[in-house]
């Protein structure tokens, strides 16, 4: 049992999860994409702290799901008021801020 | 007495400033003031002068407060009331006394008298700075005084188009000779660290040769620029646009001699130099050849008398430059010349007046019956100009050429005999003005009724003819000037001269004859045609254009300037101009189309993040690789 196989599947979540920030335009979905990269990084994290045998790695994740929690509250309440107002949640029709 | 004698140049300031400042209030009462500040500072001028003579050192320095002190610059502003001075005060308050009031009658009908009053008070002014300061500075304020003066008075007419480019061209000639002084200014400073004439007289003896001839040059060049002297003499003819009495006081009497005063006050720099003698001695002659053969081709009164007077001070310039023997006879016809050539113009004022400012000489003719004031005050005048024994110009002019003869080289000989060719030359246009104007057949044109000026007109000029009769003799004979300024100059110099005074005279008088008789032989002889004849001579075109020295000033000078100017102008707009607007427009140009990149869709940023985190990566990766 090695710990390269947990480095594997954290590669091919993050790989997933930025490709779907990437490509899809409903704003849940490209929410839950950049969880899933947050969460493959926590893997990483975890499996370097346990390859080394200390916890900083933990300690890592904890303050990384923290933010995450924070980030969760914020983003899901900016899209509710996106929603709100433009009866739409993709991420290509909130394009107002530019040149 | 002469520690007030700072009360001269106080009185006409303050009288120019009431004037000024006053505005139209002053209107009813201005010409008053204005006459009255420079009558009595002629009486004090006459007391100061005469306290003066009472001491036994005759020279008094008179410090008033500091101009300017900075660092080891210390530049006191003090009077200096010396035999030199005091001449010069005399002349400027005593004839300028005469020419205000003749203004008074002259300007009566003029809406802007007050104004021409508080010119003339500032010029005034500033004159008497110029005589009386003690140091260079002080001389060099005075200096641009009188240009400033001369240049409201030229374009007091400013509505006219000639008289607004005359003062122009006035003021431009004249900065380029105050270049000169300054640079000779600033020479003294930086060589001597004084300029007061005290102590730069004291130090100049230990310096460099070179450096004497060049504050000689230098100063030389101001004189010019102030003179209307070669190469600097084209502005003063057309000064005449100016009103006749400014004429009269400024570019006759007094300023235009202001160049031929800086000389004989720096008498002890131009000592120890004798290049730069010689070189004003040579601008003298040439100046005053070149000023009599234009006087005898032009028609207009005025100008004829302003190329008279160029050829005057060219004669002044001659007298100074011969060093010891030439100052005084200089001064005496600075003096002399100041009384007759104000009278003339005052002559041809009263003639304007009569003929409703006309000032063709081609259109007078026969005035003598109707202007008989004026005809015998310009007559006395004329003998006094052109020299005959025993008016001014006699004893004055002819003692310059007969010095020049002195000097017994062939330098002295050529000088001579051109100052005596200017002598015939002089006695020729003054004739052929005198039959134009008051002889021959009157061809006045439709509508002149001619009339004599009023009293306040012809008393000032009655005054100045008995002057200019008299003050040849007076200033030569009865009170000898050489005593007088012996102070300054040295003990009077008996000179044995070359050519016995006798036969001199004799020699000089029928020179200025055949100069009488060939212009009644050209003009008197003849009918004089009321137009100027076409074909004439290429001697005659060219004494009317000046000897081409308005051509040659646009050639040499004026061309180049635009061109210069225009290349300027363009390297200004295409090269700086375009640098700059260039760098301008390609920072806009760029930031808009950089601005395109900013969409506002948030995946594209998310692509842009993800491409710099996977070569942030990348390049650690290299480097912990490599």
């Amino acid at each position: 049992m090695t710990l390269s196989w947990y480095l594997v599947l954290a590669a091919i979540l993050f790989t997933i999860g930025a490709v779907g920030v990437l490509v899809r335009r409903n704003a849940i979905v490209v929410f839950m994409c950049v969880e899933l990269m947050l969460n493959s990084v926590n893997l990483t994290l975890v499996t370097f702290a346990r390859a080394n045998g200390t916890v900083d790695g933990q300690i890592m994740a904890f303050f990384v799901m923290v933010v995450a929690a924070a980030e969760v509250v914020v983003g899901l309440a900016i899209i509710m008021s996106i929603y709100r107002t433009r009866r739409s949640a993709s991420v290509d029709d909130a394009n107002l801020l530019k040149y | 007495m002469l520690t007030y004698s700072w009360l001269l140049i106080a009185l006409p300031l303050a009288g120019a400033a009431v004037l000024l400042l006053g505005g139209r209030r002053t209107d009813r009462w201005g010409h008053l003031l204005g006459t009255a500040t420079v009558v009595v500072a002629f009486v004090i001028g006459l007391v100061c002068t005469i306290s003066l003579a009472g001491l036994d050192k005759k020279s008094v320095n008179v410090d008033l407060f500091t101009f300017i002190h900075a660092g080891s610059l210390d530049i006191p502003a003090g009077l200096l009331y010396d035999p030199l001075s005091a001449v010069f005060v005399l002349l400027i308050t005593g004839v300028g006394s005469l020419i205000h009031i003749y203004s008074i009658g002259y300007m009566a009908h003029d809406p802007g008298r007050r104004r021409f009053f508080a010119y003339l008070n500032l010029f005034i002014a500033a004159m008497l700075l110029l005589v009386l300061g003690n140091n260079y500075v002080a001389l060099y304020v005075g200096w641009e005084g009188v240009g400033l003066a001369s240049y409201l008075l030229i374009a007091f007419w400013y509505t006219r188009p000639a008289a607004a480019t005359a003062a122009k061209k006035a003021f431009i000639m004249n900065r380029v000779g105050d270049v000169g002084l300054a640079l000779a200014i600033f020479l003294m400073f930086s060589q001597l660290g004084t300029t007061s004439f005290q102590g730069v007289f004291a130090g100049v003896g230990a310096l460099a040769g070179g450096t004497v001839t060049a504050m000689g040059l230098l100063l030389l060049l101001g004189a010019c620029g102030k003179s209307g002297q070669f190469p600097l003499q084209a502005w003063l003819p057309d000064a005449m646009e100016g009103p006749t009495p400014v004429s009269a006081l400024i570019h006759a009497a007094t300023m235009v001699t202001a160049g031929v005063y800086l000389i004989a006050r720096s008498a002890p720099i131009y000592d120890l130099t004798q290049t730069a003698r010689t070189v004003v001695m040579c601008i003298g002659a040439l100046t005053l050849l070149i000023g009599a053969i234009a006087g005898c081709a032009f028609d207009d009164i005025k100008k004829v008398l302003a190329y008279s007077t160029v050829s005057q001070i060219g004669y002044m310039f001659l007298a100074v430059g011969l060093g010891p023997i030439g100052y005084v006879a200089g001064l005496a016809h600075l003096l002399a010349h100041g009384f007759f050539k104000a009278g003339l113009f005052l002559g041809a004022g009263s003639v304007m007046h009569a003929m409703n400012d006309q000032v063709d000489m081609r259109r007078f003719g026969g005035l003598w019956k109707k202007l008989p004031v004026t005809f015998w005050t310009f007559a006395l005048g004329y003998v006094a100009l052109i020299g005959l024994i025993p008016f001014s110009g006699y004893w004055t002019k002819d003692a310059i050429i007969n010095a020049t003869f002195d000097r017994g080289d062939w330098l002295g000989d050529a000088l001579g005999i051109a100052a005596v060719l200017g002598a015939g030359l002089t006695a020729f246009y003054m004739t052929r003005l005198m039959i134009m104007t008051f002889f021959s057949r009157p061809r006045w044109e439709e509508g002149v009724h001619p009339h004599e000026s009023p009293a306040v007109m012809t008393v000032p000029m009655v005054v100045l003819a008995v002057g200019s009769v008299a003050a040849g003799y007076l200033l030569v004979e009865a009170f000898p000037l050489a005593d007088w300024m012996a102070p300054d100059f040295g003990a009077r110099h008996e000179a044995t001269h070359v050519i016995a005074p006798l036969t001199f005279g004799i020699g000089i008088t029928v020179v200025a004859l055949l100069g009488v008789g060939l212009a009644w032989l050209f003009v008197g002889r003849r009918e004089v045609p009321a137009t100027a004849p076409v074909r004439v001579s290429f001697v005659t075109r060219a004494a009317r254009n000046a000897l081409y020295a308005d051509q040659v000033n646009e050639s040499l000078f004026m061309r180049p300037g635009q061109w210069l100017t225009r290349a300027l102008v363009f390297f200004d707009n295409r090269g700086v101009d375009g640098a700059v607007n260039g760098l301008a427009a390609t920072l806009g140009g760029s930031s808009s189309r950089l601005g395109r990149t900013q969409t506002g869709f948030v995946r594209t940023y998310a692509l842009g993040m993800l491409g710099g985190a996977v070569l942030v990566a990348g390049a650690l990766l290299a480097v912990t690789a490599g």
